[in-house]
């Protein structure tokens, strides 16, 4: 039997909203949606009027209504701002194309100006050529770090003040979990995402749907008739986070406010002021942000070019070491590092018909000849 | 392989084998070390060991008679009790069920040759008010360290052999023993068929109270407050200033992701630490901390540590009842394929620190009224909390005048304003008192009339505190020095 909307009282209910339970109509539901997004922007203090905001646009639901609410919600408040979609292409056939023609689709649907950057052309590796390499798990640390930087080469290009990526509650929570049964410590004491508009990287980075339940956006989007791209990443499934995606489920079985209660949770961790804390520095060969000598973005680089491909993943400092001493490795060293074994096809070249950007050239990419400049002196902000 | 001699009985970690007499010096070591370490426990302070039957707290109760019983210099000094609490009732256990259990534990306890306490959760409505407020501690010694401490006590022990009448320890712990070997508090005075009837009326108001409650989630979390105020109470009476908790580092590790889940990270150092002491006075330990329940289960077997297995809130609960549930299945899968998870969820719940960052280090924090942390619910811009009390405001209407009210839960409460008020939610005015957590545990509790009689008391005192204040609150200057019973 329909019950009536709790909000409004007048109409029929359409939907039970996850985050509280509550029964609300459509129209009462996109409204409260749209508003609590306006109050967590406003209360966070994440734009100022004049700023430049870049959109993390992926193609996905969480970016898609990103970029919709915050159109909307600049012209409804008056934020001031001017913005842009920021898309990154990092090679992955069958996915990412397919999720870049959303993008162009919402570009063509909103006017708002559009730049795509690619792995190929930043770094000269796309996912899939990585893939091969590397094998089926630790995708995601590439393409997290190269990401990271991508978005900030990307933004600084357009002329960006700030990053606005989609990450949602369900996001925050799952990244709460990781890092503690990673035991990072690090990004517990950084917020662990629960952090207020900061950042690691370049530029100042914001996630204005920080609270909004992952399956809010998705009925946000089904109700606001949004057109977005949903397929999991190919690479998803052996990826660590999978883990915790799961976990998070269901929790959110037993009990529906688990997802907020994480982020609270997330927000209230206090760790002890004796820990060592990675400092923040630059890294030697590119200038961006770095804790190390060399940023994690180099480091996967130089394993990749040389044929090590795991040289960023797991602890091998040794090895490192010695690499960077110029020393040669033995065989099984070499082994440890993912090295190709005896008798395998040499390397594949990168077929030529791949999509890549439309503005850019394609560069050939070793690290050493990189055409990209390495961040100026004070171009890198806070 | 430590002494190269004897054969390897098991296998701890990979590249870890022990023989039966190197695993056995190495789990009693590890027990001393950590006292030793953390130097929490003085000597001759009396220390309550919360048993509970199962293998880790019976582990621990025989390294506290190993560690006691050792004739050189290097035994454990304090002076032990254990408290057992029977929570039969709430576990849905037949009168005649947990008879047969406390026969099995009374075994256990009086073998032990300590004074022990049997405590039933019921008497938990006897509890005074006072449990619930923290009591500022001045321990004996805090000038001396505790090395002086300890040379003091081993001073006056070889004075006491030498001129008077010489106690060797057994007789020590005999006379102990002989003193109140059974209490119930509450009890005494009444004749056998009051007490009986007593009783049973507290067995019922406990099914109520816990039938009230609508998830298993909710009801583990009030199970293990109401437990722990008994225990405290069971303390405070008897004059124990600690009081030693058997969590291994399995339970630990659970407990962390648990309490991470029910929006409790702000006490997460506090309730997996080697110390608790939010109560003041009675300081909570946790000596096994380090124990791996693997190690735990392979010393009692080995060694023969008498455990009794009492059914527990989720046994034959359905696997996705309760957060506690769903984080234990979850963990223990993980651990078999990551062979580490566990010990790395606890490492990190050990880069932790009980005081907020941003706290003021003089002012008393206001404390939670069930849990006694401190509160985390002040709402901050741009927080979760903000977010979802943004949302549950924009999800409703104003409160409508009155709805009509279902039929009462409390018989007999309807000639009074019932309990199950009319337009507000049941409990939202305990909400305010209490952390993010515990706020949670009571959403979910439909009936706050059959909570025992010092929660509501307290809360009542507490809100009448507030709103004294709220009276004066122009004229009150910022950092006052508190008074004493301001909680």
């Amino acid at each position: 039997m329909p019950a009536p909307c709790s909000a409004c009282g007048a109409s029929l209910a359409a939907l039970r909203r996850p985050k509280t339970g509550h029964a609300l109509c459509r129209a009462c539901f996109l409204a409260a949606f749209e508003e609590e997004t306006h109050q967590a922007i406003v209360a966070g203090r994440l734009f100022r009027p004049g700023e430049t905001v870049a959109i993390g646009a992926s193609g996905g639901k969480d970016s898609t209504v990103l970029a919709h609410l915050l159109q909307l919600l600049d012209q409804r408040h008056g934020y001031g701002l001017r913005l842009l979609l920021l898309s990154v292409d990092e090679g992955i056939a069958g996915y990412r194309d397919a999720s870049l023609a959303a993008v162009r689709r919402h570009q063509r649907r909103s006017g708002l100006p559009l730049h795509v950057v690619s792995y190929r052309q930043l770094y000269g590796w796309s996912m899939d050529r990585i893939a091969r390499h590397l094998g089926p798990r630790n995708n995601c640390t590439f393409c997290g770090v190269f990401r990271r930087q991508a978005l900030d080469r990307g933004a600084l290009l357009m002329g960006a003040d700030k990053i606005a990526t989609g990450h949602n509650a369900d996001d925050v929570a799952e990244t709460v979990l990781m890092n503690f049964l990673r035991g990072d410590g690090g990004r517990l004491h950084r917020g662990a995402g629960t952090g207020p508009a900061g950042g690691e990287g370049a530029v100042p980075r914001c996630k204005p749907l920080r609270h909004a339940y992952e399956k809010e956006i998705v009925l946000y989007a089904y109700f606001q008739g949004l057109d977005y791209f949903s397929t999991e990443c190919v690479y998803a499934p052996q990826a660590y986070r999978g883990y915790a995606r799961t976990l998070l489920k269901e929790l959110e079985a037993a009990r529906p406010s688990a997802v907020a209660d994480l982020g609270h949770s997330g927000e209230r961790l206090s760790l002890r002021s004796d820990l060592r804390m990675p400092a923040r520095g630059t890294c030697q060969r590119c200038g961006y942000v770095a804790s190390q000598p060399l940023c994690k973005a180099c480091v996967l680089l130089e394993g990749l070019d040389r044929g090590l491909p795991k040289l960023g993943i797991g602890k091998h400092r040794r090895l490192r070491d010695k690499l960077q001493d110029g020393q040669p490795l033995t065989q099984e060293e070499r082994r440890h590092l993912g090295a190709p074994a005896e008798g395998e096809p040499p390397e594949e070249q990168e077929p030529r018909g791949e999509l890549g950007t439309d503005e850019e050239p394609r560069l050939q990419g070793h690290v050493k000849e990189l055409i990209i400049k390495p961040f100026a002196e004070g171009e890198i902000t806070r | 392989m430590k002494c190269k001699e004897a054969s390897p009985v098991l296998v701890i970690r990979v590249g870890d084998a022990f023989c039966k007499a190197c695993f056995r010096e190495y789990f009693v070591h590890k027990f001393r070390a950590m006292l030793g370490k953390n130097r929490a426990i003085y000597p001759g302070e009396k220390v309550l060991l919360a048993l509970s039957g199962g293998p880790a707290s019976s582990s621990m109760l025989r390294q506290v008679q190993e560690g006691l019983s050792r004739e050189t210099a290097k035994k454990l000094r304090f002076i032990p009790g254990i408290i057992y609490v029977d929570e039969g009732a709430v576990c849905g256990q037949s009168l005649a069920e947990r008879e047969e259990t406390l026969l099995q534990m009374e075994t256990i306890l009086q073998a032990s040759g300590f004074p022990y306490h049997l405590a039933h959760l019921e008497e938990v409505f006897d509890l005074p008010s006072s449990i619930l407020q923290r009591v500022p501690h001045n321990p004996a010694g805090p000038k001396n360290s505790y090395k002086e401490a300890v040379e003091g006590f081993i001073r006056q022990q070889r004075q006491e052999e030498g001129g008077g009448p010489s106690l060797p320890e057994r007789q020590i712990q005999e006379k102990l023993a002989e003193i109140s070997m059974r209490d119930a508090p509450g009890m005494e005075g009444l004749a056998a068929p009051e007490a009986r009837l007593l009783a049973a009326v507290r067995t019922e108001q406990l099914i109520r109270l816990f039938g009230s409650v609508k998830t298993l989630t909710a009801k583990e979390e009030l199970l293990q407050t109401l437990r722990n105020h008994l225990i405290l109470h069971t303390a405070r009476a008897q004059g124990y200033s600690k009081a030693m908790m058997g969590d291994s580092c399995t339970r630990l590790a659970v407990k962390l992701l648990t309490n991470l889940s029910l929006g409790r990270g702000a006490s997460l150092a506090m309730d997996t630490g080697f110390s608790d002491d939010r109560h003041g006075d009675v300081v909570v330990v946790r000596p096994m901390r380090e124990y791996s329940a693997k190690e735990i289960a392979f010393y009692n077997h080995l060694f023969g540590v008498p455990t009794v297995f009492t059914p527990a809130l989720d046994t034959k609960a359905l696997e996705k009842a309760s957060i506690h549930r769903v984080i234990e299945r979850f963990l223990y899968r993980l651990q078999a394929e990551f062979p580490s998870t566990v010990s790395t969820v606890y490492r990190t719940g050990e880069k932790l620190s009980a005081t907020p960052g941003d706290a003021s280090p003089a002012a008393e924090p206001e404390r939670c009224l069930l849990c006694l942390c401190a509160l985390d619910t002040n709402v901050e811009d741009g927080s979760a909390l903000q977010a979802i009390l943004v949302s549950e405001q924009l999800s409703q209407q104003k409160l409508p005048a009155a709805l009509p009210t279902e039929r009462g839960c409390c018989p007999g409460a309807e000639e009074q304003r019932g309990c199950c008020m009319n337009t507000t939610a049941p409990g939202a005015d305990f909400l305010p008192l209490l952390c993010y957590g515990c706020r949670l545990t009571i959403k979910d509790t439909t009936c706050l009339e059959s909570l025992p009689l010092y929660v509501r008391a307290e809360a009542e005192r507490r809100k009448r505190r507030a709103a004294m204040k709220l009276e004066i609150q122009e004229f009150l200057l910022e950092d006052e020095a508190v008074t004493p019973d301001e909680s």
